[in-house]
């Protein structure tokens, strides 16, 4: 019979490390589409979601089961993917020459006729996830998490650990920090 | 040129990505497989950890005597000489008068 989570949590914590198991099979997949919002290299992705479940071992016990285990795991895996891009600040790219010409293409068309392009098309997203990559990791984070996975501030707030007033702070200076980097990308290309 | 709009286009790009939720192939049981090497690990870790801080507290206590015997003030009373305390009570017995060949 297949045991509940709150029944494997409660082997983990009494010594069966073998109970584990079925918990990473369970959300790996999450915590892989977690990792790979902020990491591009396989690599790299395989490298944190290992350290969140090595985490989630570890700091097992200081789950109490009030929320879901779900939502435990995925604040530490959000933290953890933070540490990182805190770790590989110095591998941003400060230069835009490396676009591709699908990206530049895209570009040009929407600085010739903004309605014209479609923000579906696959140039479009490998843009957005190049500027991402130039943000700092703060701005990054809160940009991911507020804008793209549409959260709210208080949510970003528990996920995060920072107070309201500072995800807004920190929200505010992530827009600015974007548009510069659209300005400066504009600019470099097109003006 | 509009940023504002350029950055709703570019974020609306975001959202449109799906998540890539692939894991590698038994992926679970390299997790177990470290977690179970950690616990060997842990095991000699607990050990070393514990020699280190006996070792480390023994170095505080040394520091401590240390520093309290360089700095007591040399008494100028003899009776209060711990080493000669000691000695008086060793040798006690043997500086009693004998009274067993007392008539």
């Amino acid at each position: 019979m297949e045991r509940s989570e709150a029944e494997l949590i409660a082997a983990v914590l009494k010594g069966d490390a073998t109970s584990f198991e079925p918990l990473v099979a369970k959300y790996s997949p999450r915590v892989f589409a977690t990792a790979r919002r902020y990491a591009r290299r396989e690599s790299e992705v395989e490298d944190i979601c290992q350290e969140v479940w090595l985490k989630a071992f570890d700091k097992l016990k200081t789950f109490r089961g009030e929320a879901p285990f779900e939502h435990w795991l995925m604040r530490m895996a959000v933290r953890t993917c933070y540490d990182f891009l805190r770790g590989h600040q110095r591998n941003r790219i400060s230069s835009f020459s490396e676009i591709s010409e699908p990206e530049e293409d895209w570009l040009e068309r929407y600085v010739a006729e903004p309605g014209s392009v479609s923000e579906d098309a696959d140039a479009a997203k490998l843009l957005i996830d190049r500027v991402l990559e130039k943000l700092s990791p703060e701005a990054r984070l809160v940009i991911q998490l507020l804008e793209i996975e549409d959260r709210s501030v208080k949510e970003i707030a528990k996920i995060t650990g920072w107070s309201v007033p500072l995800v807004k702070v920190r929200a505010f200076r992530a827009r600015g920090e974007m548009r510069k980097i659209l300005k400066r990308m504009t600019q470099n290309k097109y003006l | 040129m509009n940023l504002t709009e350029l950055h709703k286009t570019l974020i609306a790009a975001a959202r449109q990505q799906a998540a890539d939720e692939r894991v590698p192939y038994a992926f679970e049981k390299r997790i177990t497989a470290l977690i179970a090497a950690r616990a060997g690990a842990d095991h000699w870790m607990f050990w070393a950890r514990g020699l280190w801080r006996a070792a480390a507290s023994c170095v505080v206590l040394v520091v401590i005597f240390g520093a309290v015997s360089l700095f007591q003030p040399v008494a100028s009373d003899s009776s209060s000489d711990l080493s000669q305390d000691f000695e008086n009570t060793l040798l006690a017995s043997a500086d009693l008068p004998d009274n067993s060949s007392m008539p």
